[in-house]
Formats: C-alpha cells, sequence, structure tokens
C-alpha cells in the first residue's frame, strides 16, 4: 500500500536501556493508529525511528515502501512529525518559519499554502509576530500550519495535544481527519483514550519496547482500553 | 542550501549575537595579548601573528558554538534533520554563515591589530588578504563539525575546543607561520607549503564534514 509503515524485528537501545525491542508492527495506509503505553515504553523513540531522527541498531523500517537508511530524504518528503517542540526558530515570525519549511520542502506553491494555513489555524493575526512572543499553544498551532503546508503521507505525531486549548486541539484533530481522508496514515502517540478514540481507528499498546496488545478502537472501546492500560502488563 | 543560509543570515542580522561575542570577545583578547608584550622588545613583532590568531581563534570558537546552539532552543535542530534534504547541506550551510561571520568578524580586527602592534596598515592588510580567507575556511569546516558533535554532550562549551583544538593544530601552525614569514617580507612562494597545508586540510575538514554530518548529528 502507498503509505504503509513497517517495522520488522526493529530494536533501538540508549545505553544499556532498550527503548524499542524486536518490535514487529505493520500499520496500513490512510488509517490512523495510536500508539499506548506507560512512560518509557517506547512510544517516541518508535516515532523517532519512523521519523529518521534514529537510526535502529537492528532491523529494517519502510515507509512508503522506502528505507530510511538508504533513502532518507525521500522519506523526509513524505513524512511530517510532530514531537513535544515546535522546531520553530524564536526569532523569526510565523510566516517566515512557515516560509522556510516551503523552501526546504520546495513547494513550488508555497504562498499560497501559507495564506491557507495561517487562516486555518487561525494565526493570520499573529503572523508577522516573532515566535518569540507566541504562547505555547500558539507555537504549537503554527507548528501544525507546517504540517498542513507539507501535506505528507505519513504523519507522524507525539502528544499533539499537549498545550492546546480546545479550539486548537479541535482544529487539529479536524486536520488529521482532513489528510486521512486524503489518504495520509496517522501515527499518534497519546496517554489520553479520549484523543485516541477520538481521531484513530486502532490502538497499540507498548511496554518495553514491545507490543503488549493491538486492535480496532471506537468510541464504545473506551472503557476496555482504560482498562488495558491500567492492567500490570501494560505499565511492566 | 539558499533557504538554510538566508535563515541563518536573517536571525543573526535581527539578533546580532555571534558577531557581537565574536567583536567582543576578540578584542578584549587583542588588548589583553598586545599589553603582555613589552612595546620595546624586538620579539614583539615576532610574537604580533601568534596574538592575532589566537584572538580569532578562541573568539571563534564561541562564536561556532554559539551558531550551533541557537538550534537547540525548540529543538530546531531536529527541525533541520527532519528537512527532506542531504543532511550534508547543513553542514555546508552552517560551515558558509560560519564562514562570513568570522571574515567579518575579522574585517574589523585585522585593523584592530594593526592599531595595537604598530604595523603598516596597507602592507599588513594586503599580506593577510589571502591568507585570512584560507584558514578561516578550514577553521569554519573544522569548527561547524565538532560543534554538531558536541551539541548533544552534556558539557558542550567545553567539548568543542577539547575535541576541535588538537586536531586543528597543524591549520592554526601554517596561520602563524605564513602570517609571520610574510610580515617578514616573504614572498607567497616562499610560504607556498604552508599554503598547500592549509589548502589540503580545507579540503580534507570539508568532504568529512559533508560526508559524516548525518552521522555526526545523530542523537
Amino acid at each position: 500500500m502507498q503509505n504503509t509503515i513497517e517495522l520488522s524485528d526493529v530494536s533501538r537501545s540508549f545505553g544499556r536501556v532498550r527503548a524499542v525491542d524486536r518490535l514487529n508492527l505493520t500499520i496500513a495506509s490512510g488509517t490512523a493508529t495510536a500508539l499506548m503505553g506507560p512512560n518509557g515504553a517506547g512510544k517516541t523513540t518508535l516515532l523517532k525511528l519512523c521519523a529518521t531522527l534514529l537510526a535502529p541498531d537492528s532491523g529494517r523500517i519502510r515507509l512508503a515502501g522506502l528505507d530510511p537508511a538508504t533513502d532518507g530524504a525521500a522519506v523526509r518528503t513524505r513524512t511530517a512529525y510532530l514531537g513535544h517542540d515546535s522546531h520553530l526558530y524564536a526569532d523569526l515570525t510565523a510566516e517566515e518559519n512557515l516560509r522556510f519549511t516551503a523552501r526546504l520542502h520546495r513547494l513550488a506553491d508555497g504562498h499560497r499554502r501559507i495564506d491557507d494555513a495561517l487562516d486555518r489555524i487561525g494565526l493570520r493575526a499573529a503572523a508577522r509576530r516573532p515566535v518569540r512572543t507566541f504562547s505555547r499553544g500558539m507555537q504549537q498551532r503554527c507548528a501544525l500550519a507546517r504540517i498542513l503546508l507539507q501535506q505528507p503521507g505519513v504523519l507522524l505525531l507525539d502528544e499533539p495535544a499537549t498545550g492546546l486549548d480546545v479550539t486548537a486541539r479541535d482544529v487539529l484533530y479536524e486536520i488529521v481527519r482532513e489528510l486521512r481522508r486524503n489518504g495520509t496514515t496517522v501515527l499518534v502517540t497519546t496517554h489520553d483514550v479520549s484523543e485516541c478514540v477520538a481521531i484513530c481507528d486502532s490502538a497499540i499498546l507498548l511496554a518495553r519496547g514491545r507490543v503488549t496488545w493491538s486492535g480496532a478502537v471506537g468510541p464504545a472501546d473506551r472503557a476496555t482500553l482504560e482498562e488495558r492500560l491500567r492492567s500490570p502488563l501494560a505499565s511492566a | 542550501m539558499i533557504a538554510l543560509l538566508w535563515k541563518d543570515l536573517v536571525i543573526e542580522l535581527r539578533t546580532k549575537e555571534t558577531l557581537a561575542s565574536l567583536f567582543l570577545l576578540g578584542t578584549l583578547l587583542l588588548i589583553v595579548l598586545s599589553f603582555a608584550f613589552d612595546p620595546t622588545h624586538p620579539m614583539r613583532e615576532q610574537s604580533a601573528p601568534g596574538v592575532l590568531w589566537v584572538a580569532i581563534i578562541f573568539a571563534g570558537t564561541s562564536a561556532i558554538n554559539r551558531s550551533l546552539l541557537r538550534e537547540r532552543e525548540n529543538d530546531c535542530f531536529a527541525g533541520l534533520l527532519l528537512a527532506p534534504i542531504d543532511r550534508g547541506t547543513i553542514y555546508l550551510a552552517k560551515t558558509v554563515v560560519n564562514l562570513i561571520l568570522l571574515l567579518v568578524a575579522e574585517a574589523f580586527l585585522i585593523p584592530l591589530f594593526i592599531f595595537f602592534f604598530n604595523l603598516p596598515f596597507l602592507a599588513t592588510v594586503a599580506r593577510l588578504a589571502l591568507v585570512a580567507p584560507v584558514i578561516t575556511l578550514g577553521f569554519a569546516a573544522i569548527g561547524t563539525l565538532f560543534a554538531a558533535i558536541s551539541l548533544r554532550t552534556r558539557a558542550r562549551e567545553i567539548m568543542l575546543p577539547l575535541l576541535m583544538l588538537p586536531l586543528a593544530t597543524p591549520l592554526f601552525l601554517a596561520a602563524v607561520e605564513i602570517t609571520r614569514d610574510l610580515m617578514n617580507g616573504a614572498s607567497y612562494a616562499d610560504v607556498s607549503h604552508w599554503f598547500k597545508l592549509a589548502c589540503t586540510f580545507d579540503v580534507v575538514f570539508l568532504v568529512v564534514g559533508w560526508l559524516t554530518f548525518e552521522y555526526a548529528a545523530a542523537e
């Protein structure tokens, strides 16, 4: 499939700590999957491996049919990552940050996309203000605008709603749903079961770098999912 | 590459952090070192090239460190690594920006150096016009590479000089020798062996930095 994420026997350690342990995973194109689990389960490491920010110690990763080890730039063209940090330059304005992203991604219609993205996330009035003057929520919205510019095939979100107010969170969820409708594969780490069932159609529970459970989720599975997250295995 | 250069130069023009630290630290070092030598001593002129390059190297090391540390705010460095470009291009762009900033600072520090050591202005500038860019390119190339390596280390401020200075010794030796010989009236042909050494250093570290930056910048 076009935007499939595949991991085969992937391991990654930091010193003596094995963050991801012989992980096998396939995420179908156009789906949204939540990565859940206790702190230190390996969720962020897994996302960083998919985003090419980390290289695996062993195993193989394929994103959209490409190998990040050999086709790093091509993988990054199709992938967008939003982590705990906004990756925004505090001394540039929001508009300049977006223009910088558009140039790096060689977007032919960058100006139009920047205008659309600023309108969409409600930062038009603050577009010419340095990012240093933004609140945490505004910075996160600006980072979201960057994702809108990219229109990625694979979207990797690491606890994306942290610091967002209710309105901005709704915009985030709407953007994720819209990208999915356009065929984007979404992989999102979250501790929030409500967020999981709001934007995802499946969930993977991780503990100590390994999958402990995976399956489809919907609004009706909320209680079950919460129970699974509290189980001794999930917090092992 | 152009986008990366634009971003760094716009931020520097706005904040002036790197240039200000280069000017201030470089000037302070020149003043302190020029006072350290007896103005009537005949050896003062012989030690002048060493003073100039010590000032540039120490002020420059701090500035190069600063140019990479800036990328830590909001983890912008990860943002750069996520860009769909060859990561060697990030290294080349950072090196070019550091080269530009160092040359701008040298355009200010060299006249000061001439003033403090009472040297003939035009003759000294003419002699340093070719030396400074060649040495500074090598300095920017090795400095940027090791600044990226030390970026994720705990004692990052001290790691850059500790890692870089021993390896950059041939370059700095060439800088001092070329400057001293030219100031003593030697021709460029007389110091061509030192020039070749400096040019080789430039090429080696530019290629090594470009090829290894992906691994140097990795977590």
